[in-house]
Formats: C-alpha cells, sequence, structure tokens
C-alpha cells in the first residue's frame, strides 16, 4: 500500500494501511486546553476501563501533577502549569470578583509573590495563571512507533489509531526511543500486573470504538475539554475555538499537532495551547524519525560496500 | 557556533524516553561488527591461502554471533517471544530489517564454522555426510561474507531510526563509524589470533577501519550541532576518549605488528576494546540526550527560528499559529 506520502505529508492512515474504502471516518481527540480544569477524571476513567495499573504516584511537588508522564501505566496525563502571567484578556465579568483561591504558590504561603498572586492588579485581572493540560498518544498520521515495531504488534486499526497487540508484542522496546513525544514504553512492573515487559500506550479505546462508544476520557471529562470524533469535523471545531479566542483577545492560544504538513502529518490527537508547547513538556516541532529513512538506508548501503571494498583491498595489496 | 540556548521545558522533565536498552545493546553492537568484520577477513583468508586466519576468523565469527543473539533475545521484555520477530518483513523497520539480514547471514557463517570444524577432525572421522563438508566449504565462507557487511552497516540505522536526539543527528556518518570499529575490531581478532605470516591484509584492515571510524567520527561531532554534547560528557565522554585513545594506538600499534607477535597480540586488543568502547559511547550519549529535553527542544527551535519547520508542503504556517 506504499504510497507517495507513505512515510511523510498528508495522507489517510487508514486507507494508507490498506483499509478499503469503506472504513470508518478517522476518529480522534480534539483537547481544548483552555478550558481544562484539572480534576483528572480523564487519567481515572482511562485507569479503570483499561486496567492500567496504578504505579508512578508521588508526591512531586509540581503544582498538583503527581502522576510524572504519560507512560507505560499513564495513558492520560494532565501537566499543571504555574505562571505569574495574566490570564488572557477575554472580558468575562468574572475577573472583577477575582478573589485569592489560595492556589499553590511558588512561595510560602506567607511570602509576597504568593500574596500577590490572585490579587486584582489595576485592570481588575489577576496576574495569574493556571495551565491545566490532559496530554495523550498523539495517534499521529506516520507513526514512528509504529513504522519500527518489528513484530507488527503495533497496527492501524481501521479509525486510523496505533494500537498495540498484546499478544503479540516481544518488549523488543524499539517503540520506546522511536516516538517523538516520549508516549509509549515498555511496561516495568508492578509485579503481577498484566503486560509486563511489552509495550504499552493509550488505544483511543479501540475496545469502546468498536461498539460505537466513546472513549472513556472523553465520557469522563465534565468540560468538553477532551473532545473526541471524526478528526475532520475536530479541526473545524478547533479552528472555530481559536478564531473564538483570538477574538476574545487570547492571543496565546494556538492548535498543536492538527496540521497534516506537520512532522508527523497531522495527529489523529491534537490540542489547543495556551503557550508554547515545550511549556506542557511537548515537543515544539516534533517530525517522525522514519521521514529519513531512505536516506538512512543509502548511508548505510553505502557504509557496507565500503567495507566490503576495503576488506577486498586489504586482500589484495602486498603479499607477505 | 552552537549558540548558548536557553529553552523552556516541563518542570524539567525529559521529553521523548531513552531507549529501556542496558549494556545487552552496545555489546549486540559490538559483536555484530566482530562477526562481520571477522567473516570478510575468513573469506579472504580462504582465497589467499591463509589457514590460521580463515579459522580464527570463522570460528570468531560464529562466536562474537552467538553472543550477540544472547544479547538481543536476553534484551527482549518477553524473550520467549523473539521468533515473533520472523512474523513480518518490513521495510520500515530497521530491527525487521536486521532480523532477515541476520537470518540470512548466520546459516552460512554458522555452515562455514562447522566445515571448518570438520576440516580440523583427523581425516578417518571425516566420513558419510561430513564429506560434504569440502564442497561446501568455500561457497559457504563466500555467502557469509557476502551477506556480512549489511550486519556491521544495519546497526547504525537501528540506532538513527529514533527520536533519541544524539543518534538521530548522526545519522549520515554513523554507519560508517560502525563499520569502520568492525573492521578495526576484526582485524584486532585476528593479529590475536594469528601468527605474523599471514596477517599483512589484517593490519591492512585493521588501519583502514580505524582511519574511517576516526575520520568519520569527527565528521558527525561536526554535523550535530548541540547534540554532539553528550559524547563528551559524564560515562559517554569517558566511553567516547577512551575509544579515540584505544583505536589510535591499536592502528599505530597495528603497523609495527608484522615484526612481532607480542605487538601484534596488544595492537589487536587494543583495537577490540577501542571498538567495545565506540559502541558502549554512542549507545550512552544517546541514553543522555533522551534524558535532557534540552537536546529536543533546542534543535526543534533553532530550525523554527530560522524559518524552516519541518512541512511536508510549501512552508506557509497556517493562522492558528500566532507569532509569539
Amino acid at each position: 500500500m506504499a504510497g507517495k506520502h507513505s512515510l511523510f505529508g498528508p495522507v489517510d492512515p487508514a486507507a494508507d494501511a490498506g483499509y478499503g474504502e469503506d472504513h470508518p471516518p478517522r476518529m480522534g481527540f480534539f483537547t481544548d486546553t483552555s478550558i481544562c480544569i484539572g480534576c483528572k477524571a480523564c487519567e481515572v476513567a482511562c485507569k479503570e476501563w483499561n486496567d492500567v495499573p496504578a504505579t508512578h504516584f508521588d508526591m512531586l511537588g509540581s503544582s498538583y501533577d503527581n502522576s510524572l508522564s504519560l507512560n507505560a501505566n499513564q495513558w492520560r496525563h494532565v501537566a499543571f502549569i504555574e505562571q505569574a502571567k495574566p490570564l488572557g484578556e477575554q472580558e468575562s465579568g468574572l475577573r472583577r470578583q477575582a478573589v485569592d483561591l489560595g492556589m499553590p504558590g511558588m512561595a510560602p504561603p506567607d511570602g509576597a509573590s504568593a500574596a500577590h498572586a490572585g490579587q486584582d492588579d489595576d485592570a481588575g485581572r489577576p496576574d495569574f495563571r493556571w495551565l491545566m493540560s490532559s496530554d495523550v498518544c498523539k495517534h499521529c498520521t506516520h507513526a514512528a512507533c509504529l513504522d519500527v515495531c518489528p513484530t507488527g504488534s503495533l497496527f492501524r486499526t481501521e479509525f486510523g489509531t496505533v494500537v498495540v497487540q498484546d499478544d503479540i508484542c516481544n518488549g523488543c522496546g524499539y517503540c520506546v526511543p522511536a516516538c517523538p513525544y516520549g508516549v509509549i514504553e515498555r511496561r516495568k512492573g508492578p509485579e503481577g500486573a498484566k503486560n509486563v515487559g511489552i509495550a504499552q500506550k493509550c488505544t483511543l479505546c479501540y475496545d469502546r470504538l468498536g461498539a460505537g462508544s466513546t472513549p472513556a476520557c472523553a465520557q469522563a471529562c465534565p468540560t468538553q475539554s477532551i473532545q473526541f470524533g471524526d478528526v475532520d469535523e475536530l479541526r473545524e471545531r478547533a479552528d472555530a475555538r481559536l478564531a473564538q479566542l483570538h477574538e476574545a483577545g487570547t492571543t496565546d492560544a494556538r492548535l498543536y499537532g492538527h496540521d497534516p504538513e506537520d512532522g508527523v502529518g497531522g495527529a489523529g490527537a491534537f490540542f489547543l495551547l495556551l503557550d508554547e508547547p515545550e511549556v506542557y513538556g511537548l515537543p515544539p516541532d516534533p517530525v517522525v524519525t522514519t521521514k529519513d529513512l531512505p536516506h538512512m538506508f543509502n548511508r548505510a548501503g553505502v557504509a557496507a560496500l565500503t567495507l566490503l571494498a576495503g576488506a577486498a583491498l586489504s586482500f589484495l595489496g602486498r603479499r607477505r | 557556533m552552537v549558540p548558548e540556548a536557553t529553552f523552556t521545558s516541563y518542570y524539567g522533565r525529559p521529553i521523548v524516553k531513552p531507549s529501556p536498552w542496558e549494556a545487552d545493546i552496545p555489546t549486540y553492537l559490538f559483536a555484530g561488527g566482530v562477526a562481520a568484520g571477522s567473516s570478510l577477513i575468513a573469506a579472504g583468508a580462504d582465497l589467499t591461502g591463509r589457514p590460521t586466519l580463515r579459522r580464527s576468523g570463522r570460528l570468531g565469527a560464529v562466536a562474537a554471533l552467538s553472543v550477540s543473539m544472547v544479547a538481543l533475545v536476553h534484551d527482549l521484555g518477553k524473550p520467549s517471544r523473539f521468533l515473533n520477530m520472523l512474523r513480518v518483513a518490513k521495510v520500515t523497520s530497521p530491527m525487521s530489517v536486521g532480523t532477515w539480514i541476520l537470518t540470512l547471514y548466520g546459516p552460512f557463517a554458522g555452515a562455514v564454522a562447522a566445515t571448518e570444524v570438520v576440516a580440523m577432525l583427523p581425516a578417518r572421522w571425516r566420513v558419510g555426510p561430513l564429506r560434504l563438508a569440502a564442497v561446501v566449504d568455500r561457497p559457504a565462507g563466500l555467502l557469509a561474507a557476502l551477506f556480512a557487511p549489511p550486519v556491521a552497516a544495519y546497526t547504525a540505522v537501528l540506532l538513527a531510526d529514533t527520536a533519541t536526539p544524539s543518534w538521530h543527528a548522526a545519522y549520515r556518518e554513523l554507519p560508517f563509524v560502525f563499520v569502520g570499529s568492525a573492521a578495526a575490531a576484526s582485524a584486532g581478532l585476528g593479529l590475536v589470533t594469528s601468527p605474523v605470516g599471514e596477517t599483512g591484509p589484517a593490519r591492512r584492515f585493521a588501519v583502514g577501519g580505524a582511519a574511517l571510524e576516526l575520520v568519520m567520527e569527527h565528521r558527525m561531532e561536526r554535523s550535530m550541532g548541540i547534540t554532539a554534547e553528550p559524547l563528551h560528557r559524564g560515562t559517554a565522554g569517558r566511553w567516547m576518549r577512551a575509544a579515540k585513545a584505544l583505536t589510535v594506538a591499536g592502528a599505530a600499534g597495528s603497523l609495527l605488528a608484522g615484526r612481532s607477535r607480542a605487538v601484534a597480540v596488544v595492537s589487536g586488543t587494543a583495537l577490540l576494546a577501542g571498538s567495545v568502547c565506540t559502541r558502549f559511547g554512542i549507545f550512552e550519549a544517546g541514553q543522555e540526550s533522551a534524558k535532557d529535553p534540552r537536546y529536543t527542544v533546542v534543535p526543534q527551535r533553532e530550525r523554527l527560528a530560522a524559518g524552516m519547520p519541518v512541512r511536508s508542503g510549501p512552508a506557509a504556517p497556517r493562522t492558528s499559529h500566532p507569532a509569539t
């Protein structure tokens, strides 16, 4: 099924993987972080539905984030970022009554900066903002994890998503360094958990999709920050939401991963962010490593011929 | 050249994940290189009538191949499912390609080692099917040599085809570094195991391999930008410095190794050790580069600052990217 854009560029991933004309539309997530309230219902719903073991829990001292990162045992991860920045220019009327919410500050509770945070400045706006974002596997159009998998365990579903087949994966671990977002990981534990030793990540609830249901995280999200649906439609929704925010003066807002021309051919799970991607722990301009694979194999081919020629020359020299 | 990079991160946490691989994988890289180079040396020695060099090459290749296979299987999260690698052939997966290269190479390397062992048996034991060994011998050795160079070269693609900053950024030169290292190490094995009267070609192969490795490693670092830093720091830095010293010393020694068996053994050992250090150094540097978000963010930011984001179409940013 290899086409011009099989390694890079805009493509329908399910069609490229060989599904026929009648395959269902590509499904994905649009995570609008501007309305995420950091409740972590997505994290919990994901663990419950997918039987993902609870590990890595630790008081990390990084705002309300105690689940560390996306990893084998964390398929949704809510990031919390505290910033001494105003909330944008949107005028809701609520700000005039803004009071100190007792947000966890970056200084002792009685410190000057903490006392200042949350209080209105002259314009009546708090000079503090709290960014929250529920991160997830991007289900890339060009998924490096899937490309490099040597067993065929990682596969493209009819919905255009990327899923690990637990009973095929032999735990080679190649997908782990291949992912440009650091999502997939080999499960290390806890002891007795299922699938220890093999690669694990979000399946976009493949089992629920097959039954016509919404993925657990999107179902549980109380603010519709996580929106699930047809990727084409989600892209339109994202563009409209972005225009709305820009019009309202929140010029920080930007979309991330929505562009089919980008380094991974567009993500099936994309985001509306309020700051640079790296602030949320996302790479600013990720690119699928297999974009360069033809070039890599060419270089290796020339190197192999160099070795062969070098060996031949060594034996052709003086005979002694 | 590289500006002092300031960058933002999420609590300093890594973005990409380091591979879950441990010492198994650099061991595998080293052993695969020794196997490949040894098969080439053995074929040359066979064609030019150097029986000891031929024998050490053939037996060395199969021994190194065994080490590499054990390391490869041991590294898996589910070793019992090793054979799942053989259920597909995928050109987009260097590991799948490598598995099939080894599947082509391994049987010939094994067969020619077996015929070598048969040739060592007393003549009266070489009866029945064992007489076939003499027929199979040279063709199997030549086929092993034909499939050997890809064994040495593909491992560079295996590392480079990842989002690990210091591996991916090295993809243009790394195959040459690895085949150079393979040549130097396998020639080193020849120097250690064979009498000086037979090792002329091995000495030339050693010097050529070491020169290729050192020159291409230098060029590689110059092309890597900020991601070359981990090659100079911490454990990786110590491996790389040791690799350079041992490889230079081994190559210099092998120029004189035609006169003294002792010099040959010392030089050969230095070349083998240098190759081990190269593999561990490059492996470690990659692991470190993945653990520090700086090596993921800064090169991407530099690309964006230069107005060259990775895009498949015309580089026109959509309206949704505000100029901030």
